[in-house]
């Protein structure tokens, strides 16, 4: 139906675009990884392993690594915790108020991380207004140190971050089931309870999958939130990686790592995404 | 399987034979969404065993009626009681009714035995005995070979089954049915129609069946409940509907008729120039003629004592297999619909019909 | 109950900040005294602050531009034509969506390294760009779904061009997830702070220089701008929620951004 012209005037920009920006810099983070820095601070176009020797042999990365999936994992659970019921109540039972409820869950993803990530630091501190709320009420008479540059800092804030990220999937799943199911099944003898764990629960996994995975990923990438809140309890991948990039000059190594992280997170997706196939049923 | 039709206005109470317990009550339902008044003060019994229909067009107010029953409305006012206790207090998982909605609503992550089974699972019913109603529920509409399938890769009409068995297998008093064969080309749905009565009569439970289809109504129902806009109009078989209509909107909703309105002086019932004799107090009235009451005369036939001839031309004919439909132009403006077993090709005919099949309707007023 | 908990749990930080920006004590102490807008106005003086404003509404508006021009036509390629590789074009251009900003930061910090470019203001926006192309072509993709395509064939059929349907038709019925797109990329930009991190040159934009007095210590001016921040955003949101409860009136619009991202194919 559509001309060569306009076929090539729509595909060939965006495609050099993406080929350019995209693709080509994806390429050079491979060819960076097996690069390596000159004891001159320059980087030496020489093929070698090294990078990934080390990367798989020291323990200091293996440990971040595993800490940071570990953190991310709780984000994920945490967000789930809360997204769901949050989506689940927003779709099923809040009748004319399900707009304006809708868009205040949204409202606190667009406004700025920065932002959310320091008012968390701003009431985790010692000085902070939850400790200082404590001591006031004389719940405690010291103020709590955990409660800032640690990881549970790093895996509160995001958790808070990211709870809108997996409501979002979760609620658009929902939404799509159709309720004349939910009226087959009561109709059919089964309470609300029951018809929640047979129908609803089920139909709505693609949509847990894709809040699961977006909250484990973006908080595995995080760098931002365990600088601010972390302290050295709370160091991440992702921080390893902006020293290398950073103070420590060592891109090829920084590159092999951020390589990896992008081979995981992808087949993370790839993984998710045959989870969503599988439990669609529309 | 008796019927009484009372007054238009006021309470009507639908009831059925004598002497029997109804199994279902309805009484004084009304029903309204925000400023629309969907169903005003309905009554109705559903007896043990019948087919009942629920017939009506579009915004008749007979879906909502159904949902009521059903459990996902609440009544505005009015009672249901089923057996004696109240039906209305109840939510919709604890009714003995079941549905056979108009989507069918098969869960589509579950295979069609799973959907089957799914009341009885919930209800806890030992794993044996599921297993063997199952089956019985699936042969007994012939789903056995698709037992395993997911209702994604099964055709409408055998979706349709699917849920029907669902609602069987749970073997409740009542089972409604929302216009379940809406969705299915004509010779299946004409097939289903069969099917479902057979079925009802083998099992032996009450269905309520809503439709808008008349021909539906009439060939399945042991009684049909006629409802326009929120009131029932006439509730009776469809024998009796068709041929002893309340008013004139029944007469004209079922099957085809001719409606001439008449005054009636001195016990005789005057349209433009027929008039024939009624046993009718003075003033206006409304009388049905099916078309098949409309008999063309062959020439030269005399007219017998009483009987109401009209000469017209012919203006229209529609085949329809066995029978013509021939609209007739009277010399005095009247346009009559006649059903003939085949005519020649004449333009001016002559036609007849005995008073006795004038059958007098009244006529309401619209409603809004 | 559940809901309201999760509710106040996600409002929290934010009204502590908002009512902190008028703490006169500073942060940190409850209850808070002092009402004052002392921060604001040491805010409004601080030069630094908005200087990094300025660049990063520069940023954010040629952001805009890049990833329209060349998310429209990505949306419309996906849409409707076939060409090799569409599938993997397709997930390239819908993974910074959910990559986290590091890598993709990172990967265009090596492009430019290699092809020697300087970091300025302008590889940022190069970096905003590309990221935020994905946002321009989930939307507009999301419009074109919604688009009768027999308006496209009547409009043929009369004997337009397939540019003239392009223009007359097809763009007009866009407009609304184009505009919708904008505010969201503009939003975005000017909160971006993964991808810049690593692209950032001499200038800062505002979420930069936010950082770099964040790692220096707190200073309840902070609060302030976070506030001013947070109420422009509300403002933002809002009109583009209205926008596109307008054009079609189901809430299920920044779902469909994070859904089509996690369906890739």
């Amino acid at each position: 139906m559509f001309s060569r012209a306009y076929r090539i005037a729509i595909t060939v920009p965006p495609l050099a675009w993406v080929t350019i920006f995209l693709l080509v810099p994806y390429l050079l983070m491979f060819c960076f990884s097996f690069w390596s820095v000159s004891s001159a601070q320059t980087i030496v176009h020489s093929w070698t392993l090294d990078n990934y020797k080390q990367l798989f042999t020291k323990d200091v990365y293996w440990e971040t690594l595993l800490r940071s999936m570990w953190i991310a994992a709780r984000v994920m659970v945490f967000s789930l915790a809360l997204g769901y019921p949050l989506a689940y109540f927003l779709s099923f039972y809040a009748g004319k108020r399900k707009d304006l409820l809708y868009q205040m869950v949204i409202i606190p993803l667009w406004v700025s991380y920065l932002v959310r990530a320091y008012a968390w630091k701003t009431i985790l501190g010692s000085d902070g207004v939850l400790n200082t709320l404590l001591q006031y009420v004389h719940l405690t008479r010291h103020p709590l140190d955990f409660l800032l540059y640690s990881p549970f800092a790093v895996v509160l804030t995001l958790t808070h971050i990211y709870t809108p990220f997996a409501f979002l999937p979760i609620y658009a799943a929902l939404e799509h089931i159709p309720r004349n199911l939910v009226e087959a099944s009561n109709d059919l003898g089964a309470s609300p309870a029951q018809t929640f764990w047979r129908v609803i629960f089920p139909l709505s996994i693609p949509g847990v999958v894709a809040g699961a995975t977006f909250a484990f990923v973006l908080s595995l990438g995080d760098f931002l939130a365990p600088l601010l809140l972390g302290g050295p309890s709370g160091i991440m991948i992702s921080n390893i990686v902006v020293t290398l990039f950073g103070a420590a000059y060592n891109w090829p190594l920084g590159a092999a790592i951020s390589l990896c992280m992008l081979v995981l997170v992808v087949s993370l997706l790839f993984l998710s995404e045959r989870l969503e196939k599988k439990w669609n049923f529309s | 399987m008796g019927s009484t039709i009372v007054s238009i206005s006021g309470s009507r109470i639908e009831s059925s034979a004598p002497g029997t317990t109804p199994l279902l009550t309805i009484r004084h339902v009304a029903k309204q969404f925000g400023k629309n008044v969907v169903l005003r003060d309905i009554s109705l019994d559903v007896a043990e065993g019948e087919f009942l229909t629920i017939l009506g067009e579009s915004g008749s107010g007979k879906t909502t009626l159904l949902r009521i029953v059903a459990g996902f409305e609440s009544a505005d006012s009015g009672e249901l009681s089923m057996m004696g206790e109240r039906l209305d207090r109840l939510p919709p998982y604890k009714r003995k009714v079941n549905t056979v909605f108009q989507s069918y609503a098969l869960f589509p992550h579950m295979t069609v035995e799973q959907n089957v089974g799914y009341g009885l699972r919930v209800a806890r019913v030992p794993s044996a005995e599921v297993d063997s109603r199952i089956e019985q529920a699936l042969a007994r509409v012939r789903m056995t070979a698709h037992a395993k399938a997911k209702p994604g890769k099964i055709s409408g009409g055998q979706q349709q089954r699917v849920a029907l068995a669902r609602a069987l297998v749970n073997r409740p008093k009542l089972l409604l049915l929302d216009e379940p064969l809406s969705a299915l080309d004509a010779n299946l749905r004409r097939q289903m129609q069969v099917e479902l009565k057979s079925l009802q009569r083998e099992v032996g439970i009450s269905f309520v069946f809503v439709t808008h289809d008349q021909e539906e109504a009439m060939v399945m129902s042991d009684r049909i409940a006629l409802l326009r806009t929120g009131e029932l109009e006439q509730v009776a078989t469809p024998r009796e509907i068709y041929s002893r209509p309340a008013t004139a909107y029944t007469a004209q909703f079922i099957g085809h008729t001719n409606l001439l309105r008449a005054e009636v002086r001195g016990g005789r019932a005057h349209c433009e120039s027929l008039s024939w004799g009624v046993g009718l107090p003075d003033g206006q009235a409304a009388f049905s003629v099916r078309p098949e009451d409309v008999r063309v005369v062959g020439p030269g036939r005399p007219a017998v004592d009483g009987v109401v001839r009209f000469r017209g031309k012919v203006q229209h004919r529609a085949f329809h297999g066995a029978t013509e439909l021939v609209r007739v132009v009277a010399g005095d403006g009247l346009v009559f619909s006649v059903r003939t077993t085949g005519m020649d090709g004449r333009e001016e005919v002559e036609c007849e019909f005995s008073p006795a099949d004038a059958v007098p309707v009244r006529d309401s007023a619209e409603r809004s | 109950m559940h809901a309201l908990l999760v509710f106040c749990f996600l409002y929290l930080p934010i009204a502590a900040l908002i009512v902190y920006s008028f703490n006169g004590a500073g942060v940190g102490g409850f209850p808070p005294r002092d009402l004052t807008l002392n921060w604001y106005r040491i805010l409004f003086q601080d030069g630094a602050i908005w200087e990094s404003v300025g660049n990063s509404l520069l940023v954010a508006g040629f952001a805009v531009v890049i990833a329209l021009s060349f998310g429209i036509p990505a949306a419309l390629a996906l849409d409707r034509a076939q060409f090799p590789g569409k599938a993997l074009f397709r997930r390239l251009v819908l993974l910074p969506l959910i990559l986290p900003g590091i890598i993709t930061g990172l990967s265009l910090l090596m492009l430019f390294n290699w092809a020697g470019t300087k970091l300025s203001l302008l590889t940022i926006v190069l970096g905003h760009g590309t990221a935020l192309i994905s946002v321009a072509t989930t939307e507009v993709f999301a419009g074109l779904q919604k688009l009768d395509r027999a308006q496209e064939e009547a409009s043929l059929d009369l004997g337009a061009t397939y540019w003239q349907t392009f223009w007359r038709i097809t763009l007009p019925n866009l407009r609304l997830s184009i505009i919708g797109a904008a505010l969201l990329i503009f939003t975005l930009s000017m909160d971006e702070i993964a991808v810049s991190f690593f692209l950032i040159g001499r200038d800062n934009t505002l979420p930069l220089e936010i950082w770099g007095r964040l790692r220096r210590g707190i200073t309840p001016e902070i609060n302030a701008i976070s506030t001013i921040i947070f109420v422009f955003s509300l403002t933002v949101i809002v009109i583009w929620y209205r926008l596109r409860a307008r054009g079609e009136g189901s809430p299920e619009i920044a779902a469909e951004l994070v859904e089509t991202a996690a369906q890739g194919d």
